[in-house]
């Protein structure tokens, strides 16, 4: 087997900003899956990309916008959301109690 | 050792459209919870998201209010990270094209103009809010989703007030372009700092702290200066800072480091590719620009060159849009600027303060402060019951209706004044004595006696020259 493209170390920390938890079995098993993977990508690098500007979408379409006009979900899509949901409690998602200082996350 | 302060501030502000960025639900978040959300701010499997109109519109007019380059193209960019308030699990925002660059603002600290650059400003979404107990966090997804525009500036902020006069600035700017509501205790903006200091003359930047999240300028102000003294005695014992994030705790006046999340930093950004790119054509800068409200500058000048207030009152007036606003209006509705002016300064602003609450949580219109001024001017009320009519018209009265409703209407027919002018005087013999002998005090008296007839209603102006015409004849 050739040298994988990428770490244990690497998986492992990717892992965690996924909030997934591997066994070291499962690590070694992803971290050799994910460094074939990976060198599927490198064939990419054989194209000559020269003078290509880098594409951000699929389509050629651009300024594809919406007029600033509000569309309330009916009460059915919310009840139906709301309905899938693991735990809820007077509307709200309730979720484990978040123990971190900073009240609403990033931005 | 000399220590010079290198201050930079990231200032999100969320726009009030109807909709929000990427799907058609109101952004209304008084509303019950959850209720204004669709599959696309829950970030079902397969939904797409369609970009508001609305929202490059709004962040093109406030690139344009901070004198900035518009990006004649640009694209959106994923940030990932895990939150329960964050449905997809990344937001959506620009990282490599932003709506808007290389700006500035003016700020006046002590008298001394700066220019403060802006380094980008960028649209994005906002995130849900959470509630926490001691048990559980509850999710309201209402916010997810709602339009906002983050304006980096540039480190050219030198001290703690020169902070607090750029956000002002700021919030004055973006408030007059109407937008946004811009008010921080109602998290419609929101500051986050950066603070380093290094020796004076040194080039290199020292290490920075940022603190996410301040509620009020007051706070940035002493968070600020709390971390400016932190790092000088830091230094000064010969330690280091570590860059981090710090939390300021309102209680002690101090700053608190907060638990340093690893691998946070790990955003991992990747062009959005659910969303087409954006170009803006120049037209559309043009037309943008043709509809922008005037700013505070402009507006001062028009009171002062135009209406003929003093520099001082045209600054009070346009403190705010709604005071601006409601200012021009009532001119426009006929009252005498001056007279409007110095009602709002005054009674106005006196009353919002003790109540504390805003000009547009109340009654007053610019109509009826208009009708109030003109009945005022043309002698139909004195300026004491000026003052009980004020009261009326707090409460939404008309003041041509309340005055009259209430007997608020001054005596000003000469016809209906003589007799009684005739009648005090045929009392008062020993009066028209000494006013011939030369005492002005008798004619203070026979006002007086005049008023009290009348119940305090007769003009004065028209009453005087009746008395005194009457006196002379004597």
């Amino acid at each position: 087997m050739m040298a994988s493209k990428i770490t244990a170390q690497e998986v492992e920390h990717v892992a965690e900003l996924a909030k997934l938890e591997f066994s070291k079995d499962e690590l070694a098993e992803f971290t050799t899956q994910l460094g074939s993977i990976i060198d599927m990508f490198e064939d990419l690098t054989e194209e000559h990309t020269e003078g290509v500007e880098p594409m951000t979408s699929a389509t050629d379409r651009v300024n594809v916008m919406r007029e600033d006009k509000a569309v309330k979900a009916p009460k059915e899509e919310t009840d139906a959301l709301l309905k899938n949901v693991p735990d809820e409690d007077g509307g709200y998602i309730r979720v484990p109690v978040i123990i971190d200082e900073s009240e609403d996350g990033e931005e | 050792m000399n220590f010079q302060t290198t201050i930079g501030l990231e200032v999100h502000v969320e726009l009030k459209t109807n909709s929000k960025i990427y799907s058609p639900s109101p952004v209304d978040f008084g509303d019950q919870p959850n209720a204004n959300t669709n599959v696309i701010d829950w970030g079902y499997p397969g939904v797409l998201p369609t970009l508001n109109k609305g929202v490059v519109r709004d962040g093109i007019m406030a690139g344009l209010a901070l004198h900035a380059q518009i990006a004649h193209r640009m694209h959106f960019d994923r940030k990932n990270y895990f939150y329960p308030d964050n449905p997809k699990a990344y937001q959506i925002t620009q990282s490599d094209t932003p709506i808007a660059h290389d700006g500035w603002i003016e700020i006046e600290v002590d008298g001394k103009k700066k220019k403060i650059g802006i380094e980008e400003m960028h649209i994005e979404e906002d995130a849900g809010k959470n509630t926490h107990t001691s048990k559980y966090s509850y999710v309201d997804l209402n916010r997810q989703g709602t339009p906002l525009i983050e304006i980096v500036s540039k480190p050219d902020i030198a001290s703690p007030e020169e902070a607090v006069a750029y956000l002002e600035a700021l919030r004055q700017r973006i408030q007059f372009t109407g937008i946004s509501d811009v008010k921080m205790e109602e998290g419609s903006m929101r500051v986050d700092t950066n603070i380093s200091i290094r020796p004076v003359g040194s080039d290199k930047f020292g290490t920075k702290t940022e603190m996410k999240n301040i509620n009020s300028f007051n706070y940035v102000r002493k968070a600020l200066a709390f971390e400016e003294k932190r790092h000088q005695q830091v230094l000064m014992s010969g330690g280091h800072i570590a860059q981090e994030t710090r939390r300021y705790d309102e209680p002690t006046g101090t700053t608190i480091s907060m638990r340093t999340k690893e691998g946070t930093d790990d955003y991992r950004y990747f062009p959005e590719p659910d969303l087409p790119p954006v170009e803006v054509s120049d037209e559309w800068i043009k037309k943008i620009e043709s509809e922008m409200p005037e700013m505070p500058g402009e507006r001062r000048k028009h009171y002062v060159d135009d209406l003929g207030l003093s520099d001082y009152d045209a600054m009070v007036l346009t403190q705010t849009k709604e005071m601006s606003d409601f200012f021009e209006e009532a001119v426009k509705d006929g009252g005498d600027p001056k007279r409007v002016a110095n009602y709002l300064m005054n009674d106005v602003n006196s009353y919002l303060n003790d109540k504390h609450i805003d000009l547009p949580d109340t009654k007053l219109t610019p109509a009826n402060l208009a009708g109030m001024v003109k009945l005022i001017d043309d002698g139909t009320i004195s300026s004491k019951m000026a003052k009980k009519v004020f009261k009326g018209i707090l409460a939404g009265e008309e003041p041509q209706a309340y005055a009259k409703e209430h007997g608020l209407v001054q005596l000003s027919d000469p016809a209906q004044l003589q007799p009684i002018v005739d009648d005090v005087l045929a009392n008062n013999e020993q009066s028209i004595e000494d006013f011939k002998n030369g005492k002005d005090r008798a004619v203070g008296y026979l006002m007086g006696q005049i008023m009290k007839q009348t119940r305090g209603k007769a003009n004065p102006q028209v009453v005087t020259q009746l008395l005194m015409k009457s006196l002379k004849a004597k």
